[in-house]
């Protein structure tokens, strides 16, 4: 192996990872300037850009289990890249269908949020994502300290949101919304049991403390 | 010279008289309902158009049916298609219809009818003088093809069998066989699939059971060897790879009004007044105009109100939609 560095290693892995992410959108492109996106693009790309921000989502959260359950730092490190990509591909999503589905009549956007259930839910996690891609940067971490953390658990409602906007769209297979669905519950479980776990870790500590101080 | 001895002349080209007369008027009033206003581009765009791939159907009849519609490629007619028995996706069923084998195959037409039995393909073709018609084509997911269809009107098939008073309703079914349609293996729909017309309905000479494409044998993907045509209905009545017609005097259950009763009605008559609760109908996109083409605004009874609104005189149709 070439010995480059923890820090160049971290570099190298943020660029693949970065490449890798912009992937989808570069074969949206090309397609998109070859003419060659199906019979029906509009919805290939509406399609493509939807899921993509679900995986990369679901990837994003699969990130701080992984540093758990391994103990790598890595993982953590390229979070908030993953994270921005989701709210890109979200933004794409919404714009492919505001713009080139609904042609920009507003009466129309207002009146689907309002009337279509599905894109109630769709266009609130988007709404949910812009604090989030906003509060990213190490800035606002450090300005908002502990409230930083509890914004971003917003996350997990954006995930919930997304599936049932997945869920609610589609016409009798329900097959791949509930594969992404399965996938949410699973790592929402893992928090779950994690936070109950260090909590009772707390519990059980501060009992010690109280014990020993008697 | 050339002449061609009288055995040479296939029965297929030879029409019997009652079926000629029919077809004229037919014409006629097709063509006095405007359904046929043939332009001079309209002729024209139908010689130069791409053939469909496939066996070529023999005696094709012209007729005036949709003549200067701008028709939907080929390629995005055959490639763009939901046919759940070959997967979910659009492009599952030009990817695995192959395993379909569309000959032979027979019809079996059976319920209150005087005559009922089995029909071959061959026989169908022999009797049954093949016609090309352009129609409009709109899905409930509100984008929209013109396709040139081979075949002949459903009225024409029907009569032969008989059918006695108490026939109200006409049930048609796909086939059902896990080895030909892959997609069955899974119950993403409660197979067989399954659809039916009012019997004025399937009467109505615009409705058509097709037997090819683009002037060719139709894909597998579009429902080989023979499916339904239902211009004014959204794509899904026009069931695909039918293998019984049935007589019935009971409104049957058909496959996506029972999966989803308030989202596909039984009747699916194309209406830009009745939402699907998910989306609206007021609009629709022609497939092959690109990614930033606007929409269309979405006409009552698909256009064709002129011909069949008479079938639906009185109903209300945000109730019976």
């Amino acid at each position: 192996m070439f010995d480059i560095g923890i820090h160049w290693q971290r570099w190298l892995l943020k660029i693949v990872i970065f490449i890798a992410c912009l992937m989808p959108f570069l074969f949206l492109l090309d397609g998109a300037l070859k003419d060659d996106l199906g019979a029906n693009p509009i919805e290939t790309v509406t399609h493509a850009t939807g899921d993509w921000t679900l995986r990369l989502l679901l990837i994003t959260l699969v990130m701080t289990p992984l540093r758990r359950l391994t103990g790598l730092a890595w993982p953590i490190k390229v979070r908030r890249m993953l994270g921005l990509f989701v709210f890109f591909y979200a933004t794409l999503h919404f714009f492919t269908w505001g713009w080139l589905d609904q042609q920009l009549i507003v009466e129309d956007i207002l009146a689907d949020i309002v009337k279509r259930p599905y894109v109630t839910v769709g266009f609130l996690a988007w709404l949910l994502l812009l604090p989030l891609a906003l509060t990213s940067n190490r800035w606002s971490m450090r300005k908002l300290g502990k409230r930083w953390s509890i914004l971003h658990k917003v996350v997990y409602l954006i995930g919930v949101l997304g599936v049932l906007h997945f869920l609610w769209l589609v016409k009798a297979d329900l097959l791949e919304p509930l594969i992404y669905g399965l996938l949410l519950v699973l790592l929402l479980a893992f928090r779950w049991k994690h936070a109950k776990q260090s909590e009772k870790k707390r519990l059980t500590e501060r009992q010690g403390k109280l014990l020993s101080g008697l | 010279m050339l002449i061609k001895k009288a055995s040479a002349i296939r029965s297929s080209e030879i029409t019997d008289s009652e079926i000629f007369s029919q077809r004229r008027t037919l014409l006629k009033a097709a063509a006095a309902a405007g359904v046929g206003a043939a332009t001079v581009s309209g002729s024209a765009q139908a010689l130069v158009r791409p053939e469909g791939k496939g066996k070529a159907i023999s005696g094709l009849i012209q007729t005036p049916y949709g003549k200067g519609l701008q028709l939907t490629d080929y390629d995005d007619v055959t490639g763009y298609n939901n046919f759940y028995e070959f997967g979910t996706g659009k492009r599952d069923p030009a990817k695995n219809a192959h395993t379909l084998k569309p000959s032979p195959w027979t019809v079996r037409v059976e319920g209150e009818c005087e005559a009922p039995g089995d029909i071959g393909m061959e026989e169908i073709f022999r009797l049954l003088p093949q016609e090309e018609r352009i129609y409009r084509f709109r899905c409930v997911e509100a984008w929209s093809m013109v396709v040139p269809w081979v075949g002949f009107s459903l009225a024409d098939l029907l009569k032969r069998f008989k059918p006695n008073s108490r026939a109200r309703y006409v049930y048609f079914e796909t086939l059902v066989d896990k080895q030909q349609m892959p997609g069955q293996r899974r119950q993403v729909l409660s197979w067989p699939y399954r659809e039916a017309l009012r019997i004025d309905e399937a009467m109505h000479p615009l409705t058509m059971l097709v037997t090819g494409v683009y002037g060719k044998e139709l894909p597998n993907q579009n429902g080989a060897p023979l499916r339904l045509i239902v211009p004014w209905k959204y794509g899904f009545k026009s069931i695909k790879s039918i293998v019984k017609i049935r007589f019935v005097e009971n409104l049957p259950e058909t496959t996506w009004w029972k999966l989803a009763p308030k989202e596909y009605g039984f009747y699916a008559n194309v209406n830009p007044q009745v939402d699907h609760p998910r989306w609206s109908q007021k609009h629709h996109r022609n497939i092959g105009e690109g990614l930033f083409a606007g929409k269309h605004k979405t006409e009552l009874f698909n256009g064709y109100a002129d011909e069949v609104a008479d079938l639906y005189r009185g109903m209300d149709l945000k109730k019976f939609f």
